[in-house]
C-alpha cells in the first residue's frame, strides 16, 4: 500500500501516543486545528486536552516548559512549526536539553522529540526556509535525524520518540504530501529505524551521491538521467545527520572512488563541509580518485519570486553537472 | 428648486442600502448631478466611543471631526485597501501569487485611523499582515501586487513576497511572530537619540501578544521613556486560536502593566485617529511609550491557506460584515450626514477598480527579476564579491 510521509508521522505519532502514556505532543495549532499542516489530524480528537497540547506563540516558553516536562519524567513532543521558529527556542533545545546529561554526569536525561518541517519550501522566502541541519548537527548531546521517505518518516519517528536522549527531527513541508510503498512489516507497530544508520537507496559503482531529506529524490532523479548515459551511482540516504554514518560513506567510497554530497542547506559549515572533512580524516581518502564535492543552496537569503527561488535550490542538473565534471566526463 | 433637490436626494439616500447597491432613476440622476460641492456639509462632528482606561487619568476625546475632504480620503484608502485584498485573494487562487498571503480586509480602519494620528516622517513596523501598511506608508498599489506576483517592479524588488515589503520610515513586513516589537523599540530609541520628534508606531497581534520579547520590550521601552506606541490588533484570533484559549488576560491594553493603555474600538477609523493622536501627544511630550490595543476583526483566515472557519462560524463573520463594517460605518456617517453622495462615493469605487484592475495587470505582466539580480543585496556599501552557486564551478557575482 503507499502512504505518504504525512500519514507515516501521523500513524507514528498515534502508535507511540497509545504504547507509552508518558508520550505528549505539544506545540502550535497541534491539537483543535489538526495541525498547520495536519501532521497531528485527528490526535486530540483521540486523546484530547492532556495529550495533545495547542500553546500560545511562544516558542521559547513552550520548549522550556516541554524541556522540564521530560526532565521530570514524561516523554514530550515538542512540535516547532517550522523550524525557523526554533532559533526563538534555541536556548532551550542546545543548553537545557542537550547537555544536561552530560553536565549532571548521568543524572538527568532529557528525553525529548523537537519536530517539525525544515529547510525550504515554496516561495515563503527568506525567513522562513532555512535549513537547520548544520546547526542542530553541530551541537554534542542532541541526536539530529533528517527523514526522506514514508518508510523513513515512520521508522525513524518511533525510534526517536522511544530514545532516551534529546533528537532533533528535521521533516520537509514539501515531502508531507508524497506518497510511498510501504511494506507490511514497515508498518508493523514496532517497526524502529535505528538512529545513526544510513540506507543505501541505489546501488552504483561509478560515484557516491549522499544526500537527506528531499534532495535524495533528486539524486535518484538525477541517478536514472546518468544511468542512461552509462553513469551507475550510489544513492547513499543519510537518515540521520548526527551521529553521522560515516562508515556507510567511506564503505561506499571505497567502491566507487567518487564523492557529490547534497544538500538544500548553505554551504559553509554546512552537512557536505562536514562529509567531506570526515573523509578527508579517514580510511577513504586515499580511494578518492578525484576531489570530493558539495552541491548545496546558494549561499545567499533565500528569495520569493519563483525564478529566484528555483535557481536557490539545487536542480537535477546541478548534480549532473557535478556528477559528470568529478568523473571529468 | 433646492427644495426638489433636497427631497430627490433624501429619497435616494433612503434607497441606498449598506452595501451601495441602489436603483436611481434616470431623471433623478441627471437633476442630481446638477448638485454643486456648496450643498455638501464641509464638516461634522461625531460622537466615538470612549476607550477603556489603564492607568491614564484622562482619555482620547469622545468626539471627532471630520471633514468631507478627510471623509472622502479615509473612504478612498480603505477601499483601495480592501479591493488591493480581494484582488490579491484573487491571484493567490489562480496560483499567481505564491507561498504566504495573509490579508487584512476587515481591519482598515486600523491602518488609516493610525495613519491619519502620525506623520509619515514618523516611524512604523508591523508584522506579515502588511499589505495596508505598505500602502499607507508611501508604497503604491502596483509595487505592492507585483511584489505580491513576485516581479522586478515589486517594492522589493520580488525577493521580499507578501511578508517583507519596506518603505522609507516602514521597516515592513516581518514574518517571525513578536520580533518587530523590539525592532520597533529601537527604531524609537533612534527617534529619541536623534531628537527629530519623532515617534515610532509599533504593531503586533493578539497571537503575538504573549511573547516574552515583547514584555522584555516593554521593560526596557518604559525605563528609558523611549518614545514608542505599541499597538495590539486584536482581530480575536492567532492563527487558529482564540485569544481565549492562548492568554491568560485577554486585557491586552493592560498587559503593559506599567504602561499606560487605551482599548479602542478598531472597526471606528474616527476612534483609531484620536486614540493615535492621543498616544503620539503622549510620546511627544516625553511620558515614554504607550500601548493601544485596537479590536478588529479579520474577515479572511490567518492566510490563504486558512479558510478560517474551522475555529469560528460564518455567522460570526457575517455579523461583523454587516453591523461593523469599518468601510460601512465611514459611509454611513457620511451620507447621512450630507457629507457626501452616493454617486460620488460609487465614482470613488469605480476609481478605485480601475486602479487595482491596472496595478494587477502589471503585477501579471511585468517580468520575473532577472538572474543576475539573484546575489545582490547581501551586504550594504560593499565591494562586488562572489557567491557560491550550487556547486564550485558556479561561482555568482554580488554587488551591494
Amino acid at each position: 500500500m503507499t502512504v505518504t510521509v504525512r500519514d507515516a508521522l501521523n500513524q507514528a505519532m498515534d502508535e507511540e501516543l497509545e504504547r507509552d502514556e508518558r508520550v505528549f505532543l505539544l506545540g502550535e495549532e497541534v491539537a483543535q486545528y489538526d495541525g498547520a499542516y495536519k501532521v497531528s489530524r485527528g490526535l486530540w480528537k483521540k486523546y484530547g486536552d492532556k495529550r495533545i497540547i495547542d500553546t500560545p506563540i511562544t516558542e521559547m516558553g513552550f520548549a522550556g516548559i516541554a524541556v522540564g516536562a521530560a526532565m521530570a519524567g514524561l516523554r514530550p513532543i515538542c512540535e516547532f512549526m517550522t523550524f525557523n521558529f526554533s532559533m526563538q527556542a534555541i536556548d532551550q533545545v542546545i543548553n537545557s536539553a542537550a547537555k544536561t546529561y552530560y553536565m549532571s554526569a548521568g543524572l538527568q536525561s532529557v528525553p525529548i522529540v523537537f519536530r517539525g518541517p525544515n529547510g525550504a519550501s515554496a516561495g515563503v522566502a527568506a525567513q522562513h526556509s532555512q535549513c537547520f541541519a548544520a546547526w542542530y548537527g553541530h551541537c554534542p548531546g542532541l541526536k539530529v535525524v533528517s527523514p526522506w521517505s514514508a518508510e523513513d518518516a515512520r521508522g525513524l519517528l518511533k525510534s526517536a520518540i522511544r530514545d532516551d536522549n534529546p533528537v532533533v527531527f528535521l521533516e520537509n513541508e514539501l515531502m508531507y504530501g508524497v506518497p510511498f510503498e510501504m511494506s507490511e512489516e514497515v508498518q508493523s507497530k514496532d517497526f524502529l529505524i535505528p538512529i545513526g544508520k544510513a540506507k543505501i537507496e541505489r546501488q552504483g559503482n561509478h560515484i557516491t551521491l549522499v544526500s537527506h531529506s528531499r534532495m535524495v529524490s533528486l539524486c535518484l532523479d538525477a541517478a536514472a538521467v546518468l544511468a542512461k548515459e552509462g553513469i551507475e551511482c550510489e544513492v547513499i540516504n543519510m537518515r540521520t545527520i548526527r551521529p553521522l554514518d560515516a562508515e556507510a560513506i567511506e564503505t561506499s567510497i571505497m567502491k566507487t572512488n567518487h564523492l557529490v554530497t547534497v544538500e538544500g542547506g548553505w554551504p559553509q559549515f554546512g552537512i557536505g563541509a562536514e562529509i567531506l572533512a570526515w573523509i578527508m580524516e579517514g580510511p577513504a581518502f586515499n580511494y578518492l580518485d578525484a576531489p570530493a564535492v558539495r552541491v548545496t543552496g546558494v549561499d545567499i537569503p533565500m528569495p520569493y519570486a519563483k525564478i529566484l527561488e528555483d535557481n536557490s535550490i539545487p536542480q537535477i542538473k546541478d548534480i549532473i553537472f557535478s556528477v559528470k565534471k568529478t568523473l571529468n566526463v | 428648486m433646492r427644495k426638489m433637490l433636497t427631497i430627490i436626494s433624501n429619497v435616494l439616500r433612503g434607497s441606498a442600502s449598506r452595501n451601495g447597491a441602489e436603483l436611481v432613476s434616470e431623471g433623478a440622476r441627471v437633476v442630481v448631478s446638477a448638485r454643486t460641492y456648496a450643498d455638501f456639509t464641509p464638516q461634522a462632528t461625531f460622537d466615538i466611543k470612549k476607550c477603556d482606561l489603564h492607568k491614564l487619568e484622562e482619555g482620547p476625546p469622545l468626539q471627532a471631526m471630520l471633514s468631507r475632504e478627510e471623509g472622502l480620503q479615509y473612504y478612498r484608502t480603505m477601499q483601495t485597501m480592501r479591493r488591493m485584498e480581494l484582488k490579491a485573494d484573487q491571484l493567490y487562487k489562480q496560483k499567481i501569487i505564491r507561498g504566504f498571503c495573509h490579508l487584512y480586509d476587515g481591519q482598515e480602519a486600523c491602518a488609516v485611523g493610525i495613519e491619519a494620528g502620525i506623520n509619515l516622517s514618523d516611524h512604523l513596523i508591523t508584522a506579515y499582515r502588511a499589505h495596508a501598511y505598505t500602502l499607507t506608508r508611501g508604497g503604491t498599489v502596483r509595487e505592492i501586487m507585483a511584489e505580491l506576483t513576485g516581479r522586478r517592479g515589486g517594492i522589493a524588488k520580488g525577493k521580499g513576497g507578501s511578508m517583507h515589503m519596506y518603505t522609507k520610515n516602514f521597516y515592513g513586513g516581518n514574518g517571525i511572530v513578536g520580533a518587530q516589537v523590539p525592532l520597533g523599540a529601537g527604531v524609537a530609541l533612534a527617534c529619541k537619540y536623534l531628537g527629530k520628534n519623532e515617534l515610532c508606531v509599533c504593531l503586533y497581534g493578539d497571537g503575538a501578544a504573549n511573547q516574552g520579547q515583547i514584555f522584555e520590550t516593554y521593560n526596557m521601552a518604559s525605563l528609558w521613556k523611549l518614545p514608542c506606541i505599541f499597538i495590539c490588533e486584536n482581530n480575536k484570533y492567532g492563527m487558529g486560536t482564540s485569544v481565549e484559549r492562548a492568554a491568560a488576560s485577554t486585557d491586552y491594553y493592560k498587559r503593559g502593566d506599567f504602561i499606560p493603555g487605551l482599548r479602542v474600538d478598531g472597526m471606528d477609523i474616527l476612534c483609531v485617529r484620536e486614540a493615535t493622536k492621543f498616544a503620539a501627544e503622549h510620546c511627544r511630550s516625553g511620558k515614554g511609550p504607550i500601548l493601544m490595543e485596537l479590536q478588529t476583526y479579520r474577515y479572511h483566515g490567518h492566510s490563504m491557506s486558512d479558510p478560517g472557519v474551522s475555529y469560528r462560524t460564518r455567522e460570526e463573520i457575517q455579523e461583523v460584515r454587516s453591523k461593523s463594517d469599518p468601510i460601512s460605518m465611514l459611509k454611513d456617517r457620511m451620507l447621512s450626514n450630507n457629507m457626501a453622495s452616493v454617486e460620488e462615493l460609487k465614482e470613488i469605487d469605480v476609481e478605485v477598480r480601475k486602479e487595482i484592475e491596472d496595478a494587477a495587470q502589471f503585477a501579471t505582466t511585468d517580468p520575473e527579476p532577472p538572474l543576475d539580480d539573484l546575489c545582490n543585496h547581501i551586504f550594504y556599501n560593499n565591494p562586488p564579491m562572489e557567491v557560491r552557486g550550487t556547486n564550485p564551478w558556479t561561482k555568482l557575482k554580488s554587488v551591494s
